[in-house]
């Protein structure tokens, strides 16, 4: 029972509501849905009223020039605004059927549910092994050392880092290269088995090998994760992509394939935009 | 459309659509010598036609060159991309051109009895009229991005295989009525081919402006209908 109590938020409300899941009018499903999103931080209004739709098990990207909300957006999706005081989120946000900005929503919860990848590896100064464990040992999903160990194992292989760092796991995850830290902040995201991933800007500190190696794994997480990913890099958004969404000045100007998008978008601001013309 | 942020980018789109104009008034100038080499049976045109082709086949060469070069190092995207795939497949279709003009020249100089048929002639003729029309009012609308323009080109090429349907028949009853023009007719023959090929390529070549400008593909509302193709499978 006590066990029952703790996880008593998010995923219970979700079983006890079993609605099905929203599918998009080409059938795929919705893991996340962003209706009339706006943000605000203090008077200034950053988002404009954002509907935006994110399928399961796809990688979206979210590309627009600076200051154009794309990453107002992507910190929406797991509450991320909430640690900046004069933010304030007005309109709906699903994940499957739950409403994240519902108060009955545990964010702790949430976040594990709908993890992060940062700009800059930001390892924990602590042993990659650490690094790893540590979100699994608080979301207590690990009862033994032994399942502990098993995650991280997992974890590491699946961000594939493994064959890397197998015999040095007790060294500090700062001694890695930034390539390596990135894929270690990878892993200790995917550690807590979160639903979707959200990444902004992975590959902005990487050299082209290892921002190759982080592309591969997206491409290979997208089986079991669905990612949000925000990027300046139209050719790295063209590469990892299947849905690309361009956001300019707190709009979201146009989404679609991201076939269609980088070959025949529709709207000029985009064509504009991809094609290297803007301003 | 707005000039790229980069020029020297912008500088290279620029060349690249610069060439494929250059190289459309080159093919145009190889098929409108070839022909009046073989009507005029001017030995002397034919065999300069024959030998400007391998210009059009360098500047084919080169442009493709450059189109990879842009491709490599710009990444170009949507429209920049359609510009730059457009520009290779129509130099493809215009060497192609060249090359129907060249293999025409040759014929020219092969047929050596007195090319003094004024109604094969005039046939001829009209078909490379017609031909070098579509191929001037499609390069036209390569710069113009005239959409109308386009879709025309595309319709009319029926009527330049409907010619050369026509020219097929009278060759073939030339032939059958004194065999000793056989040579002569199969040679005619053979450059009408060409001629109808060339009026091919200017249909390519719009279907390739429709998906630069548009990025999607010429709705294919063009009846296909070839009689002789026809008569051959039965």
């Amino acid at each position: 029972m006590a066990l029952e109590m703790t996880t008593d938020t998010l995923s219970a409300v979700d079983t006890t509501v079993s609605a099905p899941p929203a599918v998009s009018p080409d059938g795929e499903t919705l893991k996340m849905r962003g209706r009339d999103v706006k943000v605000f931080y203090g008077d200034k209004q950053a988002l404009h009223g954002v509907d935006l739709d994110v399928r399961k098990n796809r990688v979206t990207a979210l590309i627009g020039p600076s200051g154009c909300g794309k990453s107002t957006f992507l910190r929406c999706l797991n509450r991320m605004n909430d640690t900046i005081d004069i933010c304030r989120v007005k309109g709906d946000i699903l994940l499957d059927n739950d409403d994240i900005y519902d108060p009955r929503i545990d964010v702790v919860e949430l976040r594990a549910r709908v993890g992060m990848v940062f700009q800059k590896p930001n390892p924990f100064p602590k042993s990659i092994f650490e690094n790893v464990a540590y979100g699994a040992r608080i979301h207590g999903l690990a009862q033994s050392k032994t399942d502990l160990e098993a995650i991280v194992a997992s974890s590491l292989q699946r961000a594939g880092l493994f064959e890397e760092v197998k015999d040095r796991l007790d060294e500090p995850g700062t001694g890695l290269s930034g390539g390596q830290q990135q894929r270690l902040c990878i892993a200790r995201a995917i550690a807590v088995s979160p639903e979707v991933i959200l990444m902004d800007e992975p590959c902005s500190a990487l050299d082209p090998i290892a921002t190759a190696k982080v592309e591969e794994l997206i491409d290979e997480l997208r089986q079991n994760y669905t990612i949000v990913i925000v990027t300046h890099s139209m050719q790295q958004a063209a590469r990892v992509s299947q849905h690309t969404a361009f956001f300019h000045l707190g709009n979201l100007v146009e989404e679609g394939l991201t076939n269609d998008i980088f070959t025949n978008p529709k709207d000029q601001r985009t064509q504009d935009y991809i094609t290297g013309r803007f301003g | 459309m707005k000039d790229h942020i980069v020029s020297s980018f912008n500088e290279e789109l620029k060349e690249v659509a610069g060439r494929v104009v250059e190289m459309g008034g080159f093919a145009e100038t190889l098929v409108n010598d070839a022909v009046t080499a073989l009507l005029r049976q001017d030995r002397e045109l034919a065999i300069r036609t024959k030998e400007a082709d391998q210009r059009l086949d360098n500047m084919q060469a080169e442009l493709e060159e450059l189109c990879i070069s842009v491709i490599a190092r710009r990444q170009p995207m949507a429209s920049d991309l359609r510009g730059i795939i457009a520009a290779m497949r129509i130099s493809n279709d215009l060497e192609r051109v060249g090359d129907m003009a060249k293999n025409i020249a040759k014929r020219t100089l092969a047929i050596e009895s007195e090319f003094n048929n004024k109604q094969l002639a005039v046939g001829v003729e009209h078909m490379s009229d017609m031909a070098l029309e579509q191929l001037k009012a499609i390069l036209d609308a390569y710069t113009s991005g005239d959409l109308e323009v386009v879709r025309r080109v595309h319709q009319r090429d029926d009527e330049i295989d409907a010619l050369y349907t026509s020219l097929f028949r009278q060759l073939l009853t030339y032939m059958m009525e004194d065999p000793r023009s056989i040579t002569m007719c199969a040679h005619l023959l053979f450059c009408a081919k060409n001629i109808e090929r060339i009026g091919d390529h200017a249909t390519n070549i719009a279907e390739n402006i429709y998906y630069m400008t548009t990025g999607s593909q010429l709705p294919a509302d063009r009846p296909k209908t070839d009689e002789l193709e026809d008569s051959a499978s039965t």
